[in-house]
């Protein structure tokens, strides 16, 4: 009975929105490059350095949109290597992505000693402010968009991807180049640039996502991205590369991380570590067609060469 | 072959060599001398015997992550997944040494190597059918794999099998220990390196044996080079996908070897460090074949322990960042160097290459 009334509360909605928000953007990120053709396993890395790069900017500004402005441009520059080695070099983007997250890791750990001479954590740096609005900021769930203005922006994002996507030109491209691009450069779009387009964007949201873990904790702790970055990946599969689909399944897998903490505090005798496992299995159960299959893009981690 | 030759020498020596001028330009923003650290690196852990052990000691799981990434490249296949099989493996291994401890040594060692081969291999074979049967591509499904792996080990670490107030097991039979590399090279003496070594250099042997002189790897590099033409020729794809893949994860299970039975003789989790994924950056710079994962293992094994000597002058999570920098340049120059040659190829069909 408790645990249905816990399930079922306000408060574990509010939680799961939390938990979710960071998965929402590096998902969006990955349905961008994959959408464009490119495969991205370097969400996990982009998050890193995203959330490295807030703290850094919002430290020496005292400011946490400037924090997001960094992230944003740390992301989008490592995605910026992502897309100069897999599209204008057509290396096997898998490697490529496993490198950028082998180097967000080391880039990280070196600067923070480097900055803040500590292996394991930042300085305290300030968040964002919440907006106040008269009676708004009453309403349960609500609130919780003004109070973190970062997921009332994730929640933009969702809707602005699924427009971007479906409803305008450059999505149109973006789609064409990823199933059939020489179809596409038949019909006179520039594949490499379209690509390109995507893989930045990807590192642009993924970095928004790894700057909502930093300036939600006030400081950069080492190797902070947990994971995150694949559960996003299995989240953009499961959601079938479509930006809704992605972030419910991004709700989803955080409302088992949310599940997980509750019955951790309320002593149940489900083990967490199976509650853990679901995002993947599910992405398994999915590819594997026991859910209606996932198929990726038909031209997703093919390089494209220019006859 | 000649050509084919420059083809797989050409491109690891100069991502490294490139990878260490970036590296030390990298060193140089930062306010430190390039010469210096890379000096302080190479002579501290070239320079003893025990930085030679350190070096055996950290390149052996490198070398059994290596295999099992390139025993699945022949067959066209990419194992991301080495890490969780390492870790089932290693578990299986920690299993069999302990539970089994009142059989012999010359039994029980056997054994433990065996199960955490066999560990590594189920824990691949998952994949392996999804592709093999159902065509699933298998990184993701690999990738997935590791986060369950961390997960069951943790649970049944935490619940079952841990020593109280911590995140290890209780300690393997003594009868389950590998030697200590010093028994035979007392110049060793303090390193861990240890027994492990020699069965990577086995594991290097059987991979170069399996797959260049058997009719299986005969299968899987066909396989790997071309399907359609394999199936033609009568193989059976899916067969050999599941084999390559579950041998690929059996390389990787024997991680555990080095550092449950040589090393700490207890299974502690996390103790993998990441040697799963840099098997991807092994495999590629040694371009699949074991001779170049030996040589490739050594370079990652000095970088690891040289880390370590240059950390009072600069953090030693540059070697992180240079051996991500040898990845990229690695695939980068590949594609210069294979475009180069098609491009001369050209000119010489149209003629030009003659004046």
């Amino acid at each position: 009975m408790g645990l249905v009334k816990v399930v079922f509360s306000v408060s574990m909605l509010a939680q799961t929105i939390r938990i979710s928000t960071p998965y929402v953007f590096a998902a969006l990120g990955g349905v961008f490059s994959e959408r464009g053709g490119v495969v991205n396993v370097a969400l996990e890395g982009i998050m890193l350095q995203g959330a490295f790069c807030a703290v850094v900017g919002a430290y020496y500004t005292g400011n946490g949109w400037v924090g997001v402005l960094a992230a944003i441009i740390g992301g989008a520059l490592m995605a910026l290597i992502h897309g100069i080695v897999s599209i204008k070099y057509r290396t096997n983007q898998i490697i490529s992505g496993i490198a950028l997250n082998l180097l967000a890791v080391g880039l990280t750990k070196f600067f923070l000693k480097l900055i803040f001479q500590s292996s394991s954590n930042s300085s305290r740096i300030e968040g964002i402010p919440s907006i106040k609005l008269p009676l708004v900021s009453s309403i349960p769930i609500v609130n919780l968009f003004l109070e973190y203005p970062l997921i009332l922006l994730a929640l933009v994002s969702v809707i602005l991807s699924q427009i971007v996507i479906f409803r305008t030109k450059f999505g149109l491209h973006l789609r064409a180049v990823g199933e059939n691009p020489e179809a596409a450069c038949t019909l006179g779009i520039n594949v490499f640039r379209t690509r390109y387009l995507g893989v930045i964007l990807s590192g642009v949201l993924a970095g928004l996502g790894g700057a909502w873990l930093t300036l939600d904790q006030h400081q950069f702790t080492d190797g902070i991205s947990g994971g995150r970055g694949f559960i996003a990946l299995a989240a953009m599969i499961f959601g079938r590369w479509n930006p809704t689909g992605a972030s419910l399944a991004c709700l989803l897998f955080g409302f088992a991380d949310a599940l997980q903490l509750q019955l951790q505090s309320i002593g149940t005798t489900i083990p967490t570590q199976f509650v853990q496992m679901i995002p993947y299995l599910v992405t398994m159960i999915a590819l594997a067609g026991g859910i209606g299959r996932a198929i990726p893009p038909a031209a997703d981690g093919v390089p494209y060469v220019k006859e | 072959m000649k050509e084919k030759l420059i083809l797989h020498i050409i491109p690891p020596i100069i991502a490294v060599v490139a990878s260490f001028v970036v590296g030390g330009i990298f060193i140089f923003a930062v306010g430190q001398s390039p010469f210096h650290i890379y000096g302080v690196m190479f002579s501290g852990a070239l320079g003893s015997a025990y930085g030679w052990g350190q070096i055996i000691f950290k390149m052996t799981p490198l070398i059994f992550t290596g295999l099992a990434v390139a025993f699945a490249f022949r067959g066209g296949l990419f194992n991301i997944g080495a890490e969780g099989q390492l870790y089932i493996g290693a578990m299986l291994t920690t299993i069999a040494g302990y539970y089994l401890r009142s059989l012999p040594g010359v039994i029980l060692v056997p054994l433990c190597v065996l199960a955490g081969f066999i560990g590594g291999a189920l824990w691949a074979s998952l994949p392996a059918i999804l592709k093999a049967r159902l065509g699933v591509h298998e990184v993701i499904n690999t990738i997935m794999m590791n986060f369950i792996a961390y997960a069951l080990i943790s649970y049944f670490l935490v619940n079952h099998f841990s020593v109280p107030e911590t995140v290890h097991t209780p300690e393997i039979s003594t009868n389950a220990y590998l030697p200590r590399l010093s028994l035979i090279i007392p110049a060793f003496a303090s390193s861990p390196a240890n027994f492990s070594f020699l069965l990577a250099l086995v594991a290097l042997y059987l991979f170069w044996y399996i797959i260049f002189k058997t009719r299986l790897g005969y299968e899987i590099r066909a396989v790997g080079l071309n399907k359609d033409a394999s199936r033609y020729a009568g193989i059976s794809v899916p067969r050999i996908t599941f084999l390559a893949l579950s041998i690929a994860g059996g390389f990787a299970g024997l991680v555990g070897t080095n550092f449950v039975m040589g090393y700490k003789h207890y299974f502690e989790e996390g103790f993998s460090l990441g040697v799963g994924f840099m098997g991807i950056a092994v495999a590629l710079l040694g371009q699949n074949h074991p001779a170049g994962i030996l040589l490739a293992s050594f370079l990652f094994g000095v970088l690891s322990h040289g880390g370590l000597v240059i950390n009072t002058y600069i953090p030693k999570e540059l070697v992180d960042i240079l051996q991500a920098i040898v990845i990229i340049f690695m695939v980068v120059f590949d594609t210069v160097l294979r475009d180069l040659i098609t491009a001369k190829r050209k000119r010489l069909a149209r003629g030009d290459g003659v004046s």
